[in-house]
């Protein structure tokens, strides 16, 4: 009965950097196309959530990970398992807050910037806001309204990336509409 | 032993893909209507196991017949399945596998009592099928029914090669 699944369980490396520069070809498109940094900012967030609500399903297709029962769960899910199936990376989960629905993740490198410097008119832009999408969106699947944001960023001269992350609610499922 | 139909449901309880293979007996309503059914049953079961579970989260296997004294509760307590719910239920005819990712995608598969349960398979569909030819096809819009003629192709043939499927000689 236990039929073996033909996909193999090691997913299909693939140069990083061709990720990385086509991420950038993404990011100047978007800074030619709009005229300020946060409507790029918004777009960024919006197709990384488009991603993240796809992206949720292939990771626990692969991973076989389960619901998470707290917060902390989760957020060791996103740094152990996620960030290094799909980024290659490990960020480390530190600045709890008291009531444990907040903490940051501390990426020691972003592979997303390897190539980048960031150019004085562009002040306000989160290069990497895709991943704010990216994981709002792949939780928002998973019955979690999270608020994502960059509160550090190397490319502005901080000295760690760290992106913060904030439990709102739990989305309740509903009861399925016109059943009597 | 054989597989009689397949349910896959959406969190919002919009039936996304159905799809029969010996079912000799239809349920005289409309299939819109049958959907509704089925996601309104498999809703309750879920709220009423998670109710009526005496330990936490331990998944439950019900067994409920189509006469009293088939009425059977099997509580199993492996901690393999832990958190896993609702898991399986047959009546004296047939037997309904489930199954719930976390995202809320629920897979439902009918077969006969002879099939052992179908967890592996049903998970395997999931994350072969559903997820390779479904997901990952930018075209395909999620939360509405299933218009891709790969994936029912590559179903069908998925179901068809089952250990289970062929039906016994009569």
């Amino acid at each position: 009965m236990s039929r073996q699944s033909n996909r193999p369980t090691d997913s299909k490396k693939m140069n990083s950097e061709l990720f990385t520069l086509t991420y950038g070809a993404l990011v100047t498109q978007l800074c030619k196309d709009y005229e300020n940094d946060e409507e790029v900012n918004k777009q960024l967030d919006k197709m990384g959530y488009n991603i993240g609500v796809r992206l949720i399903e292939d990771f626990l297709a692969r991973s076989s990970v389960g619901r998470c029962h707290d917060f902390r769960e989760t957020a060791d899910v996103i740094a152990k398992v996620a960030f290094k199936m799909y980024l290659g990376i490990t960020p480390s989960v530190t600045n709890w807050s008291p009531a444990g629905d907040e903490f940051s993740l501390i990426l020691e490198s972003n592979p997303l910037v390897d190539f980048v410097e960031l150019p004085d008119n562009h002040n306000n832009l989160v290069y990497s806001n895709l991943l704010c999408g990216v994981l709002r969106g792949a939780l928002e699947m998973v019955q979690m309204a999270v608020d994502v944001r960059f509160a550090q960023d190397t490319l502005r001269g901080d000295n760690v990336t760290e992106i913060r992350m904030k439990f709102i609610k739990r989305i309740e499922e509903n009861m399925p509409a016109g059943d009597e | 032993m054989t597989v009689h139909n397949f349910y896959i449901f959406d969190r919002n309880g919009s039936c996304l893909h159905y799809s029969e293979w010996n079912r000799k007996k239809q349920a005289g309503i409309s299939k819109d209507e049958e959907f509704k059914l089925m996601y309104g049953m498999l809703f309750s079961i879920r709220s009423f196991i998670s109710k009526m579970s005496p330990l936490d989260m331990y998944p439950v296997c019900v067994c409920v017949g189509e006469r009293e004294r088939e009425c059977v509760c099997v509580f199993s307590l492996t901690k393999l399945f832990r958190k896993d719910g609702f898991l399986a239920f047959q009546t004296s005819r047939y037997k309904l596998h489930y199954y719930e990712t976390p995202t809320g995608i629920k897979l439902v598969m009918n077969t006969d009592l002879g099939v052992p349960n179908c967890r592996d398979t049903l998970q395997q569909i999931y994350s072969t099928l559903y997820v390779e030819y479904i997901v990952k096809n930018p075209l395909c819009v999620l939360g509405e029914s299933l218009q891709s003629d790969l994936f029912n192709t590559k179903l069908d043939s998925f179901i068809r090669a089952l250990p289970f499927f062929s039906v016994r000689a009569a």
